[in-house]
């Protein structure tokens, strides 16, 4: 019984050794130079591959890092700057400052701004019913509402809202890979410049139909009427097939385009409540 | 033993409520709206502005290339304007709008009821004339029919298959043409045999039409080359590929044109309009729509301009019931629900269905039991559930790989999974996306 235990050691040890001897020599002749500052990079990144740099994964971007001459093309927008710094300084280059980005989507058709006037009950994703049908609303520009930006999304930063018809991107947790802005097959999703706490304003429309046509769809439609462009003293806005739009490089957050617009499409998030006018208010207190 | 396609295939309810009542003529309505796309290929040009008085059967758009046809007033008044309405998808398309007035026709249409037999153009000039006068094929593909006349290089049609199967439920407008007008379809088909220079023609008929086959049957006696074949009831049998099958017995190759085994096929609305354009000089204007649905107070066969709006058709068939879920324009099987009742007639509208709510309410969606029915049905022997898994995770190389292009939309999968899968939705779905790969790729 012992010989037999014996044996077998001995001779599993002796294939064991002789593998090990034949697989150094095959790895030494075979090997493949990597350079380590791949792996040290891929370290860094957040491992997301979400495809946002525009690469198949980290590791793809890692290895576009490490070739590439200047880091002036390449962007991690989920690591934003503070990555794109370690990265830079693990390589020896220069970093160059990106601007932040957020998702945004451009369409507040709302149920109670949007009448509904068909039905739609096929396969419920937004790619299909854009194919074949132009939406249950009379708009045939804003948001299906099935939700293939929420599916697309790897960072739970999109709200479904189904009960409002439209959903709503989660500033603090939208990285700005851009997954929504190619699911989306209306094209209302936009990457815009982050400004500081995230203040927007926005025209959230894509409406390009005639102002009469796109009133009579959805109460909050952009008509293209140039109040805003008249009333923008940065040139930020342009309106171009009936529809207004901000240029987030050029808007300096000043908010005089949303009063003007007659129709409410031009909207503010994360401001501080506007205060009341002084003339109001001393009516206000006179009453 | 009747004909048939072999494979795949299934027997919906026919529910032909309306195969007893003659064609009808829908009187005029007071504005008309003439898509300038209302078939396969490039949209036509429109050639009239405001205010422009024209008179039915006037060039009013014209043919911007090959695969493309001419678009003709069905009315005559003045030019309304030349806008964008939405179509039965809700996308706007481009179209002209003619207020009626009167019904004047222009001068060299032939407006009499007589049949002119005798003809003597030789196969060029019949093509021509086609071309002319805006034929599409009327079976609802709405594929130029000019175009299917002069095959590819190194190719000859031996045959020409009439189309008078009527697969779809409910449809009965080729049934009641071919009942009405056998001499003047006849005499249409001989002119396409001559356009094509083909000595036989046959005339493919379910066997549920009776009357049409021994009527079509005994007509066909006096005309040379023409027989007519009835054919087991089963749908999709009027699609191209499984007409030619159950005909003639051969198969299409995949991604292949039907003339690769030898023939060309027309529906019988297609041959009794070339008859009106070559004999009677009268362009492609109207046509006959069924309109009909269980609860319709008068469903009915019309006779109906090009343009006219459904609401005009709903109006003359007894108004809409109460309970009507879904209008749908063409079958219940390929049809397409309507967004909006002012979605006008063009010339592929070969019926309006109203569905009842319970009819047409889709079940909710449960997940596959691998039953397998989808690819027993499917006349083309795919893969219907494999399809819309690889559609629905967007693997669109394998959707080509399992020839999702050949699919012909007939719907036969959808209809049968029991579990009410939406298999047709995902694999049209797929099916335009592999299509734009495929052309971005032979760019």
């Amino acid at each position: 019984m012992s010989i037999t235990i014996i044996y077998t050691i001995a001779t599993l040890s002796i294939i064991g050794i002789f593998a090990a001897v034949v697989l150094y020599f095959v790895s030494r002749k075979f090997y493949v130079y990597e350079d380590p500052r791949i792996d040290e990079v891929e370290g860094q990144l957040p491992a997301a591959n979400c495809g946002g740099c525009g690469y198949a994964g980290c590791r793809a971007f890692a290895e576009a890092c490490v070739k590439a001459s200047g880091l002036d093309d390449l962007n991690c927008p989920v690591g934003g700057n503070d990555t794109m710094n370690t990265v830079a300084k693990i390589l020896g280059m220069e970093s160059v400052k990106k601007d932040l980005r957020t998702a945004f989507i451009r369409c507040n058709g709302t149920c109670d701004h949007r009448p509904k006037t068909s039905q739609y009950d096929g396969a419920s994703t937004c790619a299909i019913a854009a194919s074949v049908y132009s939406g249950e609303s009379d708009c045939q520009w804003g948001c299906l509402g099935y939700g293939d930006c929420f599916d697309s999304c790897d960072f739970d930063a999109i709200e479904l809202r189904s009960d409002m018809g439209v959903p709503k991107i989660i500033d603090d947790k939208c990285v700005a890979c851009g997954a929504c802005v190619d699911a989306c097959p209306k094209n209302l999703i936009e990457l815009r410049k982050q400004s500081p706490r995230n203040r927007k304003v926005v025209v959230a429309c894509m409406n390009k139909d005639k102002g009469g046509v796109a009133r009579k769809a959805c109460a909050v439609a952009c008509i293209g009427c140039t109040k805003c462009e008249k009333e923008c003293k940065f040139d930020a806005i342009t309106i171009e097939n009936n529809l207004a739009f901000i240029d987030a490089d050029k808007c300096k957050l000043c908010r005089k385009c949303v009063p003007v617009c007659p129709t409410g499409s031009i909207i503010e998030e994360n401001f501080p409540p506007r205060k009341i006018k002084v003339e109001e208010k001393s009516e206000l207190q006179n009453s | 033993m009747l004909k048939t396609f072999k494979i795949g295939g299934v027997h919906p309810p026919e529910n032909k409520l309306t195969s007893g009542n003659p064609i009808e003529i829908l009187p005029l309505p007071k504005t008309v709206f003439i898509p300038v796309a209302q078939h396969i290929g490039a949209p036509a040009v429109p050639l009239v502005k405001k205010g422009d008085a024209v008179k039915a059967g006037q060039l009013i758009a014209k043919s911007s290339s090959f695969v493309s046809t001419n678009i003709h007033s069905s009315v005559s008044g003045t030019v309304k304007r030349v806008d964008f309405q939405a179509d039965s998808s809700g996308y706007p398309k481009q179209g002209i709008y003619v207020d009626v007035q009167g019904d004047e026709w222009l001068e060299e249409i032939d407006q009499s009821k007589d049949l002119v037999k005798t003809f003597d153009f030789d196969s060029e000039t019949i093509v021509k004339k086609i071309q002319e006068a805006g034929i599409v094929g009327l079976g609802g593909a709405t594929f130029p029919t000019h175009v299917k006349l002069i095959p590819p290089k190194g190719m000859k049609a031996e045959v020409l298959l009439i189309n008078g199967v009527e697969c779809e439920p409910y449809l009965t407008s080729d049934h009641r043409l071919m009942l009405e007008k056998p001499d003047e379809i006849l005499i249409g088909i001989q002119l396409l045999m001559k356009a094509m220079n083909v000595e036989k023609a046959v005339i493919g008929i379910e066997n549920n039409k009776p009357d049409a086959i021994k009527l079509l049957s005994e007509k066909a006696k006096e005309y040379k080359g023409i027989s007519v074949t009835a054919l087991k009831v089963k749908y999709p049998q009027g699609g191209e590929k499984q007409l030619i099958k159950a005909v003639t017995g051969k198969e299409v190759p995949p991604g292949g044109l039907p003339i690769a085994t030898g023939a060309v096929v027309n529906n019988v609305g297609t041959a009794f309009a070339v008859y009106e354009a070559i004999q009677k000089n009268k362009p492609l204007f109207e046509r006959v729509v069924t309109i009909t649905g269980k609860n319709v107070a008068k469903p009915s066969n019309f006779l109906v301009r090009i343009g006219t709006p459904t609401s005009e058709l709903l109006e003359a068939a007894g108004g809409m019931p109460e309970n009507t879920g879904k209008i749908i324009s063409g079958g219940p099987m390929m049809g397409r629900a309507l967004a909006s009742i002012d979605v006008p007639v063009t010339k592929g509208t070969s019926g309006v269905l109203l569905m009842q709510k319970e009819e047409a309410k889709r079940d909710t969606v449960l997940a596959c039991i691998r039953c397998s029915r989808c690819v027993s049905v499917c006349p083309m022997g795919l893969e219907p559930y494999l399809l819309m898994t690889l559609s629905e995770k967007q693997i669109f190389d394998r959707c080509e790989s399992n020839h999702i292009m050949d699919c012909i939309e007939c719907g036969s999968c959808s209809y049968t999974c029991p579990s009410d899968r939406p298999l047709l939705d995902y694999i049209r779905f797929g099916k335009g996306k592999v299509g734009q790969i495929i052309r971005s790729r032979n760019k």
